[in-house]
């Protein structure tokens, strides 16, 4: 009986835990690509969601669906906010850098609790709904489609980035700018893909989320702290670090949920961060 | 890119031993950074001391009391950050802990033992600065984005514990009685806003002639070192974990400061009010919005965001439908995209500094 309950805690935590990286990864790529933080990544996650919500309760159009279209507007979204904000302040302090974001974040949280009220909404009716047993683990079908979606969008992300000839751009851009740029990569428009793949990283993980989790104007700041966590235990713009870490964040949720309490969770989620920048301060697969 | 490790090794020799940089720091400190005061600047500063005095008294209904009661609260909270992130350089997410720790102390004790505030200020203050000196002893090798997360971690992390801490009143808080008798020993006044007034301008005073004192001291020195170049500061002989933790630890005294006089105010603390992150937040945004690294910018932010949202929720009732909060993000964008030394870089258009004041000019160049 525990045994079950164990492997039923491990497996939700896979789950949950791929979301987590493609999060993660969206956070890390522009890091490494320009070494800034976008504070606002969880208030992108959660326009998403209300996008995914809107378009199921206006136009009935089913969050599967509607996926390829939140992930171009959340490109789109990214590529307007490096051009209408991060280009400016690329060589400002790092404070500045982070009050722009953490502006930004504001601005787009405050709106939509002005547009659309604090009160959570539910996509109530949707494709993938309901719950499967597989050998005696009872799994939800949306967090079932949610990290199968979240791991292909990932794989597609690492091929782009390795096997591309934009995306070699893009690496050869975070390793050395300067050097990019002499080589004839236009390291703007770098950045401004960057800021759109990131982006759109976090659009494919909002509407997957939107399919079982309620949404709020408050709902990207956990996500988004996880996020931070994940992408520091990782060891900032390390892809495959956003990975592994975004599963040890999952299962440590899982498992600290169930053998210690659940309110606690988060607390040894934080403190697993805190005791690998001590030991580590570059992250678990970090550069300096 | 720099080495992980900043902490200086234990063998570094006293920065007094060396002489080099003692005379170096003593001709600097021989140069005026507080230049005397011409007599206009005089002038204004009389006026501006004798407002501050007479507002209370001119406008003496509760709104308007608040409002500045909130501005100087603030301009302190704000000073408090500045102190750590603008002239240490190290940016800390999670400055409301102290604030928590502040208010939670004084409360808890007065409420359990009938201990005045006062004294609670006291150990409030000592508790949140042994938290710094904790916390920063582990987390002071950790650079830039490493440390802010860290810290940011950190608040969260007490934040949470708080809301579970059966103790002190988990997510329900401390609930402070309403006292009449000696309202000066409990700290406490229900008749009127004006004490609260000067206690909050007060403290204001202390943190900023405590900033202005530091500027020009050896620490001033030292912390600006450590801001710009760490690495240089430290083949010069400056300690840099101490000197980060003094920054830190005199940075939590004035949130503690803060935190008790917020409890007594408003009579009430719970973990959602004195813990959060967007306290933190704020705080950051008011200092780099005024302008961080100098004595007056964290002042000038305060005194341009409080009215804001404090305006907008009585035009617009409630939360005031989170207007003030959009007009708040969107002006922060604004300021770092056009003014990103901050608001005090206007001021010192209108109002062009002596020559001398440049030494005091170290924003974000």
């Amino acid at each position: 009986m525990t045994q079950d309950i164990i492997i039923q805690a491990i497996i939700s935590g896979l789950l949950m835990g791929f979301v987590y990286a493609l999060i993660a990864v969206g956070l890390s790529l522009i890091f490494g690509l320009m070494e800034i933080v976008n504070f606002a990544h969880g208030e992108f996650l959660m326009l998403s969601m209300y996008t995914a919500f809107w378009l199921w309760s206006l136009f009935g159009l089913d969050p599967l669906f509607a996926l390829p279209l939140c992930a171009a507007l959340m490109f789109t979204l990214g590529i307007a906010t490096h051009y209408g904000i991060i280009r400016h302040i690329l060589h400002a302090p790092m404070l500045v850098q982070i009050c722009a974001t953490f502006g930004l974040a504001i601005f787009l949280r405050a709106s939509a609790q002005f547009l659309w009220t604090p009160d959570p909404r539910t996509i109530t009716t949707s494709l993938v709904e309901g719950r499967v047993e597989i050998l005696g683990i009872f799994l939800g079908l949306p967090q079932i489609v949610a990290s199968v979606g979240s791991l292909a969008a990932f794989a597609l992300l690492y091929l782009f980035i390795t096997r591309s000839d934009t995306g070699l751009a893009l690496q050869a851009t975070a390793q050395d700018r300067q050097a990019a740029s002499l080589m004839g990569i236009p390291v703007d428009r770098m950045y401004a893909l960057g800021w759109g793949i990131g982006s759109a990283c976090v659009g494919v993980a909002g509407v997957l989320l939107a399919t079982f989790r309620p949404v709020d104007p408050e709902v990207g700041a956990l996500y988004a702290l996880l996020a931070y966590v994940a992408v520091a235990l990782g060891g900032f713009g390390s892809i495959l670090g956003s990975l592994f870490a975004g599963l040890l964040i999952g299962q440590m949720e899982a498992l600290a949920g169930w053998l210690i309490d659940p309110s606690y969770k988060y607390v040894v989620i934080f403190s697993l961060y805190l005791v690998v920048v001590v030991l580590r301060p570059q992250g678990l697969f970090g550069r300096f | 890119m720099a080495p992980p490790r900043a902490s200086a090794p234990a063998a570094t020799p006293p920065p007094a031993a060396l002489d080099g940089p003692d005379s170096a720091l003593r001709a600097a400190q021989a140069e005026p950074l507080h230049p005397p005061l011409s007599g206009r600047q005089k002038t204004l500063g009389i006026l501006g001391a004798a407002a501050l005095v007479a507002y209370p008294f001119v406008f003496n209904t509760p709104f308007p009391q608040h409002v500045m009661i909130m501005i100087f609260l603030y301009g302190m909270m704000a000073q408090s950050w500045n102190i750590m992130a603008g002239y240490c350089g190290q940016i800390s997410l999670g400055h409301a802990m102290f604030f928590g720790i502040g208010a939670y102390s004084s409360a808890f004790l007065f409420v359990t033992y009938q201990i005045s505030p006062w004294l609670g200020m006291l150990v409030g203050i000592v508790i949140a600065m042994a938290a710094a000196a904790v916390i920063g002893l582990p987390t002071f090798r950790l650079r830039g984005h490493y440390f802010a997360i860290a810290t940011l971690v950190i608040g969260e992390i007490v934040q949470i514990v708080v809301q579970r801490w059966e103790f002190i009143g988990a997510a329900t808080g401390i609930w402070l009685p309403i006292i009449r008798e000696n309202q000066l020993v409990n700290f406490q006044f229900n008749d009127s806003k004006i004490p609260y007034y000067f206690i909050a301008l007060g403290f204001l005073i202390v943190a900023c002639l405590a900033v202005r004192h530091m500027e020009r001291s050896r620490l001033g020195f030292y912390f600006r070192a450590i801001r710009e170049e760490p690495e240089a500061a430290r083949s010069l002989g400056v300690n840099i974990t101490l000197y980060k933790s003094l920054a830190f630890m005199l940075s939590a005294a004035f949130m503690a400061m803060a935190g008790t006089f917020y409890a007594q105010y408003v009579l009430v603390v719970d973990p959602e009010v004195v813990f959060p992150l967007t306290l933190s937040i704020l705080v950051l945004l008011m200092a780099v919005m005024g302008g961080v690294g100098t004595l007056w910018g964290p002042l000038i932010g305060a005194a341009v965001l409080i009215p804001l949202s404090e305006t907008t929720r009585i035009l617009l009732g409630g939360t005031g439908g989170a207007v003030d909060l959009i007009i708040y993000g969107a002006l922060i964008v604004v300021i770092c995209l056009f003014k990103p030394e901050g608001l005090i870089g206007l001021v010192r258009q209108w109002l062009p500094a002596p020559p001398a004041e440049r030494e005091a000019d170290h924003g974000d160049s």
